[in-house]
């Protein structure tokens, strides 16, 4: 699904990823963490080809496409989805109208016919009730005077109604409340399947008690540092990174 | 170019000669009383054209205007009916309507309203005074043959009526149409009136509108201008509004290459109500002026302004808004905002708000911002699929519709906003 190998990335010359290699097996969930300024969200912006981001040396191929070559419609057209740790507000956008948009976008990128009015409304209502959002939640601006848990809530909706074949979830968990993360959690596990992987970023273990990773990676210093099973998210929330740091070092 | 008036004109002023030049030739011609159009004629003989060394032209030239020499269109207007398309009018289709060709009523493309009174303009050039700075006035008053005069009883809600113009070129020759328009709304009355100009070619339209609203009248003037790429529109509304009455006006601004469109309202009697939103959509050269003055003759008036303007290329907005209120205008509550979207580093947007306040217990605000796209929401969007060129779209029309949400006509929203869409649609790739 997602390969990785030896990536640099700096903004304003600042070198920030300093040789990642990474490969996300289809149908398998890798949680990335690390503290803070590690390079965490750095590496979800240039998977999804955020432009302050430059590229100084590396690949990444997505489903054996080479994903750096691609703008970054492309890559959420070829099944790829960031969901933001800061979701941004459109003030005049409708939430409706602007996830029927991304789908139909998306859709018409992959020869699929375009949903009209009537029938995307059907289905976003659908997911929407899955989340446990209420249906205004779709006639509001995009998230415009959403709660950070409601923000989240709308993240995990986007990704459930484009359903991506790998989904970057950066920090979806900060700022939701226990209910919440069981429901973003819930969310990201109904897509679970062969052809669905994820790149669950977070600073805690708690949201991978949801989602249970097949793989974590802890991330320092713009490089991973060492790689394990589910039990090293635990290890790292009993030690601390410091320790773990200190060994791999 | 006339020697005579080059020596008494002021420095730097632009010759209203060509234009003189052409009243001399219909002179004779021209309905009405004669005082006025020579009381006019004397004023761009003295003053020429509106030019940098007026106040408020220091953002908009007419220099273009005057590189053009315009076909004496109004008298043959009639000789060439050309075989016109009207715009699209959506569900508006149906309603009373009122079209002008190239300057000169068509009976034939009409369907007269049951509720309203219109006759045909004849020579009645209102009541302004000429005033030094009129000379966009003058322009029109000078040379205005034709026009619709609209009258809606006391106590009557006449509904919509479209009020259309189609400019176009006289076989190729640029054409110069001055049409003089008035609307009175008895007291109580109401209306909607949606003004749409449109046309092909090149020519200037040069519209002026005299609207008088009795105590309580009620008016929403929503106006689109979609000319030609080629036309110059330099146009007028003088809004005279009694006590409790309302002008509510919204104008969308998408067509011609020259524009200046100006709004003047007075707010005559008590409790009574201007509105004058606008929003101005360009590319390529483009440059389009809305400049308005709101005068605040009595107590307890409110005044509201949302004036947004999109800029691509190399176009320019001009946003002038001026807000008078008279030392018997206590309670006054007046409101503009006016925001530019800068789409590329070549646009520019001028823009000066003016308040100029003589009572001492008024509420007035103003405030103006000019920004770019933002780059977050532009990654937003396309990280989720919506190609580049869509997402500007869509966050072009959110910029938008604050002011557009304005317009409480939902055949004229519709209207508005399938003319965005169609600008959109024509945007270079």
């Amino acid at each position: 699904m997602l390969e990785i190998r030896n990536l640099h990335a700096a903004v304003v010359e600042k070198p920030i990823l300093q040789g990642i290699d990474l490969v996300v097996p289809d149908g398998e969930i890798h949680a990335i963490m690390g503290p803070n300024g590690s390079g965490k969200s750095t590496l979800a912006y240039v998977l999804s080809g955020r432009e302050d981001f430059a590229v100084t040396a590396g690949s990444v191929t997505f489903d054996g496409a080479d994903l750096l070559a691609m703008e970054p419609e492309q890559r959420a057209q070829a099944g790829l989805f960031l969901a933001f740790q800061a979701p941004v507000e459109l003030p005049g956008v409708g939430n409706a109208n602007f996830l029927r948009t991304a789908l139909n976008a998306v859709r018409r990128a992959r020869g699929d016919e375009e949903l009209d009015a009537a029938a995307f409304l059907k289905l976003a209502r659908a997911a929407a009730k899955s989340l446990h959002m209420p249906d205004d939640m779709l006639k509001r601006n995009v998230n415009v005077g959403f709660s950070g848990g409601e923000k989240k809530r709308n993240e995990v909706l986007q990704m459930a109604i484009l359903r991506p074949k790998l989904a970057i979830l950066d920090e979806t968990d900060s700022g939701l409340d226990i209910d919440a993360l069981r429901i973003v959690g819930d969310g990201v596990n109904a897509l679970r399947s062969e052809r669905f992987s994820a790149l669950v970023i977070t600073h805690h273990q708690r949201l991978l008690d949801h989602i249970v990773p097949d793989r974590v990676h802890v991330l320092a210093h713009g490089r991973i540092i060492r790689s394990g099973g589910a039990e090293l998210a635990r290890e790292l929330e009993a030690q601390g990174y410091a320790q773990v740091i200190a060994e791999a070092a | 170019m006339n020697i005579v008036a080059q020596k008494i004109l002021p420095p730097n002023a632009t010759s209203a000669e060509p234009f003189l030049a052409r009243y001399r030739g219909l002179r004779a011609g021209l309905p009405g009383p004669r005082a006025p159009r020579e009381a006019a004629a004397d004023l761009l003989r003295r003053r020429g054209l509106p030019g940098p060394r007026d106040e408020a032209w220091k953002y908009t030239s007419l220099r273009p205007l005057t590189e053009l020499q315009f076909h004496a269109a109004l008298t043959d207007a009639g000789d060439h009916p050309a075989p016109v398309a009207l715009p699209h009018l959506g569900a508006l289709a149906e309603s009373p309507r009122v079209v002008f060709v190239a300057g000169r009523y068509r009976a034939d493309l009409s369907q007269l309203p049951d509720q309203i009174t219109a006759r045909r303009f004849a020579g009645h050039l209102g009541t302004q005074e000429a005033a030094d700075d009129s000379q966009l006035l003058a322009l029109n008053t000078l040379l205005a043959e034709d026009g619709a005069l609209l009258e809606v009883a006391a106590g009557i809600d006449a509904g919509t009526l479209l009020l259309i113009h189609m400019g176009a070129d006289l076989s190729g020759t640029p054409a110069a149409f001055h049409p003089r328009h008035s609307v009175h709304l008895g007291a109580g009355a109401a209306l909607t009136l949606v003004e749409i100009s449109a046309g092909q070619g090149t020519y200037l339209h040069n519209p002026v509108m005299d609207i008088d609203l009795a105590a309580g009248a009620r008016l929403a003037h929503l106006r689109l201008q979609i000319e030609s790429p080629q036309a110059f529109h330099i146009g007028a509304v003088h809004a005279a509004i009694a006590e409790r009455a309302s002008y509510d006006s919204f104008s969308l601004v998408l067509g011609a290459r020259l524009a200046r469109s100006e709004i003047h309202a007075r707010l005559g009697g008590t409790n009574c109500h201007a509105a004058l939103n606008a929003a101005q959509v360009l590319r390529g050269a483009q440059h389009a002026d809305f400049t308005t003055v709101v005068s605040h003759d009595a107590p307890c008036g409110t005044s509201r302004q949302t004036v947004k303007n999109v800029l691509d290329d190399h176009a320019r907005g001009v946003f002038q808004g001026k807000i008078e209120v008279a030392r018997a205008a206590q309670k006054t509550d007046g409101y503009q905002m006016n925001q530019a979207l800068l789409l590329s580093p070549h646009a520019e947007i001028d823009s000066k708000p003016q308040l100029e306040i003589f009572a001492d217990d008024v509420k007035c605000s103003h405030g103006a911002t000019v920004g770019e796209l933002d780059a977050d929401q532009m990654f937003f969007l396309r990280s989720r699929g919506i190609p580049q060129a869509e997402a500007r779209g869509m966050l072009v029309r959110a910029f938008l519709s604050e002011a557009l949400d304005l317009v409480q006509h939902d055949a004229a929203r519709a209207l508005f906003d399938e003319a965005l869409n169609a600008w959109w649609e024509t945007q270079a790739p």
